[in-house]
Parts: structure tokens; C-alpha cells; sequence
């Protein structure tokens, strides 16, 4: 049966797409050394329009506007300058209502973009750009200690890793808000209060790093301008104990956290990567394995949920749970060496 | 006509549903068609794979394995015809609903009009309306050229304008998507179907024919009191079908290996509902749920008109959060029969969303699982039931219309503890009226034979008879506004051995007469306290012939709508009660 592949890593090398929804602006060159907050690309993925009146404006019949026209289509305009005219007497003109590019005219009508910041994509990882996509962005290497997590808010930062965390199961509390964590990438554990993001944001951090979330901070956490990666899910959950004794042992180094939404169609997960020179050819990790005995699982619901132990062995017909419930049952066994069976569903295997 | 051997023999048929590909083998024994076996692999649509085709042969492979014929050639194509040996298959079928739903933009005239038909043609395929433009909206047209850029829809359903109605009106608003469609790079624009008057066809075909895929179909909304969806919802199937090749590699391979005649899940299941309905009473509707990851389909019929709706959003897998758009945590805590908190609840939704294909372990997670069952069931039965037929949809009170058998199936259903827990659910979340037979399509059968039905119409027919398809129970819902603890109907039961037995129904009771599966009875219905039991009105009782299913028949007298006690512990006991009664 294939095998749903977590990464955490202590060395890898990695390759992510960067990539816009729309056409726009590739704005980096291949070979290109950049960083995670570095701009790939952009684009205007919600344009607004004016529609000017040029017969109405300048008082002159539609089949006559067009020869008052100054400015042609794809024109760019600074807001006042003159669209069409002078006419008559008066010399009425139609100025740009606001900075753009004239998109169409003609038949009386004059169609502006308005310009707008553009929506931009970061690079999200610090890298080399492998190669451009042309139009849309580009894909970038790196090499570094990665650790998937399960939910990010959407924000990309990066910054010196501050360890609050002593204990996989701990719980981040107002009192450990302390002013020196500002400007730092926290790794901690679960979060569970309001005030604890909201006094986070005010200080404010570069990243959040946590184990685990009650979900009814969903909303704010994707208000916040920091990137937020929960690890191992939602609820009361202690951080599981690969990504806890990779991540407690970088202490103080540079560290991204990438808090892109996961996306099941182009394996984009949020992950956080703690970037290093290399001189060996480090491999790229696989993604795509078939559940076999021997292979180092991460535990994905309740009980054991974010436990991480061995696959032992995969029963071929289906099993009847202690609920009742029929499924194709795993037996793993925990790193305390306690042996237990669950649905081979709820696993998802270590690379 | 032509019989099983005539049509020819084996008909292999894929389902590539959002979690698991299943590949199911019907064949001809002793001159009937059978339900042989089915193969599972999880779907692989999905990173890293994304091909399909992966995941369509290792579930062909799994069959393979469990029947011992070799359907798959040395090419690494499935083998047809069928030979002598019994390797390889005569016909070979496929259903989807994996992918994304697709993002609609609707464009019509009058909300309550054009635009509520072209919505509910939306619902009939795995789509979701993303934005709407009507007529009275209020907004200038650079403003509607702004969201059709902004929102970047797979799909713009234009409607609007009754036949020899309004003309100018839509075309405004066909000169709006063509502007948008204009400004946006070739390979980004979104395919149209055109569903609206049928005297602007050719200007349509001018405005939009070269700019983009264009696909029109009869009017939605002929007159202002008259829809039809059948054209344009066949029409809507081929767009999905389109989409999906396009979007998902190896569909393309799996549509050309069924003849160009993938299907969408629910379409098919749907023909089946539709072609039930033709076949039992024409008074009745036969009434179809199918439960999966990607979406909640609800399927009724009332003599051969089929109301199909598609709820993506009320789909168990990564969608879930969506279904808290709509109802409250609380909502949901109400089907819980144990103690689990609300925050719990929740975290449970979030966590299954991350995880779609994981499975309950605990008592509370399997509670949960089967409560946001409900609320899923109970949201889209609620929003299909906009399109049941006027003159049969929901009652003054929300009360469902009779349907007579309710076909239920997903995963969710079929792999529940015991039968006793799938009819309970759908009780729960159906609260079906009079008297119905609630069948369980144990081996998700149903679309496969929707799909197979236009080839082979013996093979519909015939497994729909077979054992794979399980009779819970014949269900008989007294409603009746008396005081709890009343009696509401009093019973006599003939048995086929002509043993008898009465005995009175309170009301807010669950009881099961234990009429073993197959065997008849009859049953005399004398209602008490002016109870309705669907025979002409309240009051009104009579003698009907009943079936057991595998859980007899199953007496619902707790009330309509069902009204669960706000005390939690009292709610936990009468969950107990009843799952006990069902033997669960």
C-alpha cells in the first residue's frame, strides 16, 4: 500500500516551486543566491477597473469621443493627466481619475487599470534558484535540516531560532512572553490561549514554531504577520520526538519557517528549514514509498497521535478495532517499546 | 430484447473516489449477472504521484489477486475482450469524483429566477459556486469585470432570459464575461456554458464562440415557473469530464479505456435512483445518499425525475471544516452520545482535514465520525430538498417527503461497527416518514452500475436483486404530536407461520420487531392519538405486507423532527437504549 511521507530531516536537499496562480513577473535569474523573504514573482491577482464615460465626460456625441482621445490603450498614466480632449469653448478634458494603464478604448469608453501593489510570492527558502518557470516563477535548492509540520498560516519568516520549549509536551504560557523574544523564531509547544498570540504579534517575533493548537485559533493565528507551523496537529499534543531533538538542538542558529498552506496536489506542505553549507552530494528525500516492516512511522490520529515509532507488521485482510471498526491493521512499535495496533490509515512513514 | 449472454459477459468498472480507487468485477453466472469482488488502492490524484493511473492499476492488481484472473496485460492495459481462460473483461466502465471541486461563477438575471436554477445546476456535479452576477445586483460593469478577474473560475454558467423573454438584459451580461474573457491570457480562461434563452444562441456563439471553450445547452429556465436540468446537467457531466483530463494526468488514459464515457460518481448514482423510481411506486420517491470524502450526494426521484445535489462542502474529507459555515459545534455535539467537549470536536474536524483517510480508534473519535455523519447527511438533505418537485418537496414542518426504498452507501456507512450504527445514522439523519425499506449498498456498487446501465441494462437490474445490496429494515415512523410515553399505535403481527402478537408504540420509543431477514409479515396499523403512518392521513391505519431486513422492522415513534433531550446525560442513556434496540 503507498505510504503517505513526512519529512524530518537532519540533512537533505530539497527542491521547491515557487510558483504564481496567474501569469506575471518572474523577477530573479537563475543561479541566483536569495533569501526566504526574497520576491520570486509577481502579479495583479485582483485588478480594479474604471470604466470612464469619454462622450459623457467631454459632452460630445458617442460616435464623435474617439477622435478627442489623448492616450491609447496600453498606455501607462500618472492620476490627472489628460485622457481626452480639449473641447470646445471651455476646453473640457477627461483626466485619469486614478494612476494605471489604459486597457481598452474606443466607442465613446475608456477601460483603466488601476495600479495596485501586486501580489507577491517569496521565495520561502533560503537558496539557489535551480531554474525559472517562465511567467509564473521558479524553483529553488537548498540544503538544511527540514521539519514538515501540518498547518501553516500562509506567512513566510525567518530569524534566529529562540528555544521555549524543555519538554515535548509543554504548553506556552503569557508568563514566558518576555521582550526578548522579539525578533526571533520561537519553538514551543501548545498553544492554546489568545492572548498569548495576540502578546506574541505586539512584540513582535519572525516565526512561531509549535507542536500543536487548539483549533478555535485558526482565525487569528491566519491574521498574524508572522508564519505560524503547527508540527504534529490540533488539540493538546506533545511535539513528536524527531522534529522536538532536531529543532531543540538548533538553538540560537538562522532558521525559515515557511507556514505555506498545505496543498495536496502539489505537495506543498509547511516545513521549516535550517539552512547549511555542505560540501557532500546530499540526496533529495523520496516521497513516494509502499508501506513496508522496519520503516520509522509518525502516528497521524488519537491515541498515540504525533507518537513516532517502528512498523512491525502490516496484516494483509482487514481487522475488527476495539470500536468496531473495520480496517487494515498495523502493529508498531513505540519508542517506549510498547507494542500497539492501529489502522494502517493512520500512519504516515518518516524519510 | 437481449439477455445477460446476448449483452455479452464481464464488465469491469473503476471508481476513483478522493480516498480510494476501487475496481469492481461483475460478470455472468448461470445466466445472471453477479457482483464478483472488488479491488481497493488508495487514490493517487495527489502529490507525489499525481497520475491516476497508479493508483487505477494497483486496485485492478488487488483484483486480480482475489479472483485469480488476469485483467491486466502485458501492455499494462486492461485486457478486452474477455477470452475463454477467463482473463480479461468484455466492458470496462469508470466513475470519478477525485479533484477538486469545480469553481463556478454564475451569471443570470433574477436572483429567485435564473440565478437559483443555474445554482441548483451547479449542485449536480462535483462544483461549488464561488461568485454570483445577476441583473439587480447593483454593480457597474467594471465592477462584475473586476470579479470574474479576481475570482479566476474554471467554469461561468450564463442563464437568464425565459424563451421569447428578455434579450437585452442578457446579453449585458454576456458582454461582461466576453470583456473579462478578453483581458485574461489564453491558456486562464474560464469555459462557458450557456444555458440561458435559446433565441441569442447565435449571438452568444459570436461574442464568446472565439475567445474561449464555449458548450450551450437548453434553457435552465424556460419560464419563470418551469425548469429543466436533465440537458443541462448531462451537459455539466461532460464539462467535468473535460476538467478532469485536463487537470488530472492519467484520466485522459482511463476515459479512453472506457470509451470515452467517464462519468462523474454522482451522475451515475443518480441514474440508478432515477431508474428505482420508474420501477416502484410512482406516489413514492426513491431517495439515494452516498457519503464520501469529497462530497455528500443526495439523489431523489418521484416517478423517473431525478433532483441530483452534490455538497462538496458537506463532504468528510478535506473539505469538512466548511460544513462549520454552516452549523455550530453544538449542533453537532447534540448526535454525540458520550461525553466529548466542543473544543474536542472541533480539533477533531481541524485533524481530519489534515488527514482525510485516517480512521477512528477510539469510542469518542468513532462518535464524532458518525455525528458529523449526520450533520452532513442532514445539511445536504436540507439543501437538495430545494429541488424536490413542488408538489412533493419537504412539508410545512421540514418533514421529509415518503421515499420509498432510500439507498444509502460511503464508506463511513459501510464499514461502521455494526448495521445497527449505519441504520441509526441514517435515521437520525434522514428522519424518513410513513413506511420505507432502508437498504445498504455494502460494496459501493451503485454508481458502477448507474455507469454500466446504459451498456449493459441486465446488470442494474439484476445485481440491484442480489444480496449485495442489504435491507437494514423496513422502518415505520408514527408522528404523532401526543406527550411522550403515549400510546400511538397499536400493533398486530401476523407471522408467515401465522403466530400473532400485539402490542401498543409509545411515542418517543425505538422498537424492532424481530421479523428475520427475507420472511413477510403483516402488520395491522391501528394508530392512537391521531398518529399519521402514511396511510391517507392522520388516524388512518390499514394492513400492510412487510419484509424484514437484517434488522427486522424497526418501529421510529421518537417523534418528527426528532427532538434529542437537552440533558446530556439523558440524550447518552437514549443513544444507548437505541443503538441496543437496533443491536448494536
Amino acid at each position: 500500500m503507498l505510504a503517505p511521507v513526512v519529512h524530518i530531516l537532519p540533512i537533505t536537499r530539497i527542491r521547491r516551486h515557487r510558483l504564481l496562480p496567474v501569469a506575471g513577473r518572474v523577477l530573479i535569474r537563475k543561479g541566483q543566491n536569495i533569501n526566504p523573504n526574497d520576491v520570486v514573482a509577481e502579479a495583479n491577482l485582483h485588478p480594479h477597473h474604471v470604466l470612464l464615460d469619454v462622450a459623457h465626460s467631454l459632452g460630445v456625441p458617442k460616435g464623435d469621443a474617439d477622435r478627442y482621445l489623448e492616450r491609447d490603450a496600453g498606455d501607462t498614466v500618472s492620476e490627472g493627466d489628460v485622457l481626452a480632449g480639449p473641447v470646445g469653448w471651455n476646453k473640457r478634458v477627461l483626466r485619469a481619475p486614478c494612476s494605471g494603464r489604459i486597457v481598452l478604448s474606443g466607442d465613446g469608453k475608456m477601460l483603466l487599470e488601476e495600479e495596485k501593489p501586486p501580489f507577491q510570492i517569496l521565495a520561502g527558502l533560503p537558496g539557489v534558484v535551480a531554474f525559472l518557470i517562465p511567467g509564473r516563477g521558479a524553483v529553488i535548492e537548498s540544503v538544511g535540516s527540514l521539519v514538515q509540520g501540518v498547518w501553516g498560516n500562509g506567512a513566510v519568516g525567518f530569524g534566529v531560532l529562540h528555544v521555549l520549549i524543555k519538554k515535548p509536551d509543554d504548553i506556552l504560557t503569557m508568563d514566558q512572553i518576555e521582550v526578548d523574544l522579539r525578533g526571533k523564531v520561537i519553538l514551543t509547544g501548545y498553544c492554546g490561549e489568545e492572548q498569548v498570540l495576540r502578546s506574541l504579534s505586539e512584540l513582535p517575533i519572525q516565526g512561531l514554531v509549535l507542536s500543536s493548537m487548539d483549533s478555535a485559533l485558526i482565525p487569528l493565528a491566519k491574521e498574524q504577520p508572522f508564519p505560524i507551523v503547527v508540527i504534529d496537529g490540533f488539540g493538546v499534543l506533545p511535539m513528536n520526538s524527531l522534529a522536538y531533538n532536531l529543532l531543540r538542538t538548533s538553538s540560537e542558529r538562522e532558521i525559515t519557517v515557511n507556514a505555506e498552506k498545505r496543498d495536496v496536489y502539489t505537495n506543498q506542505r509547511p516545513e521549516v528549514l535550517i539552512s547549511m553549507p555542505v560540501d557532500q552530494v546530499v540526496q533529495e528525500p523520496r516521497d513516494t514509498i509502499v508501506f513496508s516492516p522496519g520503516q520509522r512511522v509518525r502516528i497521524v490520529r488519537a491515541p498515540h497521535q504525533a507518537k513516532i515509532g517502528t512498523l512491525i507488521a502490516i496484516k494483509t485482510d482487514l481487522d475488527v478495532l476495539p470500536n468496531g471498526v473495520k480496517a487494515k491493521i498495523a502493529e508498531v512499535e513505540l519508542e517506549n517499546s510498547k507494542k500497539i495496533k492501529l489502522p494502517l490509515a493512520n500512519l504516515e512513514v518518516l524519510e | 430484447m437481449t439477455t445477460p449472454s446476448e449483452e455479452g459477459g464481464s464488465l469491469l468498472a473503476i471508481d476513483v473516489g478522493e480516498i480510494n480507487t476501487r475496481a469492481v468485477l461483475f460478470d455472468v453466472v448461470e445466466g445472471r449477472y453477479r457482483f464478483l469482488a472488488f479491488g481497493t488502492a488508495r487514490t493517487t490524484a495527489q502529490a507525489p504521484q499525481n497520475h491516476i493511473m497508479e493508483g487505477v492499476l494497483r486496485a485492478i492488481s488487488r483484483l486480480e489477486e482475489i479472483t485469480g484472473r488476469a485483467l491486466i496485460g502485458e501492455d499494462n492495459r486492461v485486457i478486452t475482450p474477455g477470452s475463454l481462460d477467463g482473463s480479461g473483461v468484455d466492458v470496462f466502465i469508470t466513475t470519478m469524483s477525485a479533484g477538486p471541486p469545480l469553481k463556478v461563477l454564475v451569471v443570470g438575471l433574477l436572483e429567485d429566477v435564473s440565478l437559483a436554477s443555474a445554482k441548483q445546476l451547479v449542485s449536480t456535479t462535483y462544483a461549488q459556486v464561488i461568485e454570483t452576477i445577476g441583473l439587480n445586483d447593483g454593480k457597474k460593469p467594471e465592477e462584475r469585470l473586476d470579479i470574474i478577474l479576481s475570482c479566476r473560475p474554471d467554469l461561468i454558467i450564463i442563464a437568464g432570459g425565459t424563451e421569447n423573454g428578455a434579450t437585452n438584459s442578457v446579453i449585458r451580461l454576456v458582454e461582461s464575461v466576453r470583456l473579462a474573457c478578453s483581458l485574461m491570457p489564453k491558456e486562464q480562461r474560464p469555459e462557458v456554458l450557456y444555458t440561458g434563452n435559446q433565441a441569442l444562441l447565435e449571438e452568444v456563439e459570436n461574442k464568446l464562440g472565439s475567445l474561449t471553450k464555449l458548450y450551450k445547452s437548453p434553457n435552465v429556465r424556460p419560464g419563470l415557473d418551469v425548469e429543466q436540468f436533465s440537458p443541462a446537467q448531462a451537459r455539466m457531466a461532460e464539462i467535468f469530464r473535460s476538467f478532469r483530463i485536463s487537470q488530472i494526468p492519467g484520466t485522459s488514459d482511463l476515459d479512453e479505456w472506457s470509451g470515452n464515457r467517464l462519468l462523474p460518481t454522482s451522475t451515475a448514482f443518480g441514474r440508478i435512483i432515477q431508474f428505482l423510481s420508474k420501477v416502484y411506486d410512482p406516489t413514492k420517491g426513491v431517495l439515494g445518499v452516498d457519503v464520501g470524502a469529497s462530497a455528500t450526494t443526495i439523489a431523489s426521484a418521484f416517478d423517473g425525475e431525478l433532483t441530483l445535489g452534490v455538497f462538496p462542502e458537506y463532504g468528510l474529507g478535506q473539505g469538512l471544516s466548511g460544513l462549520l459555515d454552516d452549523v455550530s459545534l453544538e449542533e453537532i455535539q447534540r448526535w454525540v452520545p458520550l461525553e466529548v467537549g466542543t473544543d474536542y470536536i472541533r480539533d477533531y474536524i481541524f485533524n481530519k482535514t489534515i488527514y482525510p483517510a485516517s480512521l477512528p480508534v477510539t469510542e469518542e473519535d468513532l462518535a464524532i465520525e458518525l455525528a458529523l455523519t449526520r450533520q452532513a447527511i442532514r445539511c445536504s438533505i436540507s439543501c437538495a430538498s430545494d429541488g424536490f418537485p413542488k408538489k412533493i418537496g419537504l412539508s410545512a414542518d421540514g418533514l421529509l417527503p415518503w421515499f420509498e426504498p432510500i439507498v444509502a452507501t460511503g464508506s463511513v456507512l459501510t464499514q461502521a461497527p455494526s448495521y445497527g450504527h449505519s441504520l441509526l445514522t441514517l435515521l437520525d439523519a434522514l428522519q424518513p416518514t410513513s413506511i420505507t425499506t432502508v437498504v445498504l449498498d455494502q460494496s459501493n456498487l451503485t454508481a458502477p452500475l448507474g455507469a454500466a446501465a446504459s451498456i449493459k441494462p441486465f446488470i442494474s437490474v439484476q445485481v440491484l436483486e442480489s444480496s449485495a445490496y442489504l435491507s437494514l429494515a423496513t422502518v415505520i415512523t408514527p408522528i404523532s404530536n401526543a406527550r411522550p410515553g403515549s400510546p400511538i399505535l397499536r400493533l398486530r403481527v401476523t407471522y408467515e407461520s401465522g403466530d400473532e402478537t400485539s402490542f401498543d408504540i409509545k411515542q418517543g420509543t425505538l422498537e424492532a420487531l424481530p421479523i428475520p431477514m427475507g420472511e413477510a409479515a403483516r402488520l395491522r396499523l391501528q394508530p392512537l392519538n391521531r398518529s399519521d403512518v402514511g396511510m391517507g392521513g392522520p388516524g388512518r391505519g390499514g394492513s400492510v405486507r412487510v419484509v424484514g431486513g437484517i434488522l427486522g422492522v424497526v418501529i421510529d415513534a421518537r417523534g418528527r423532527p426528532l427532538l434529542l433531550p437537552g440533558d446530556t446525560g439523558r440524550r447518552q442513556a437514549l443513544y444507548k437504549k437505541w443503538l441496543w434496540t437496533l443491536g448494536g
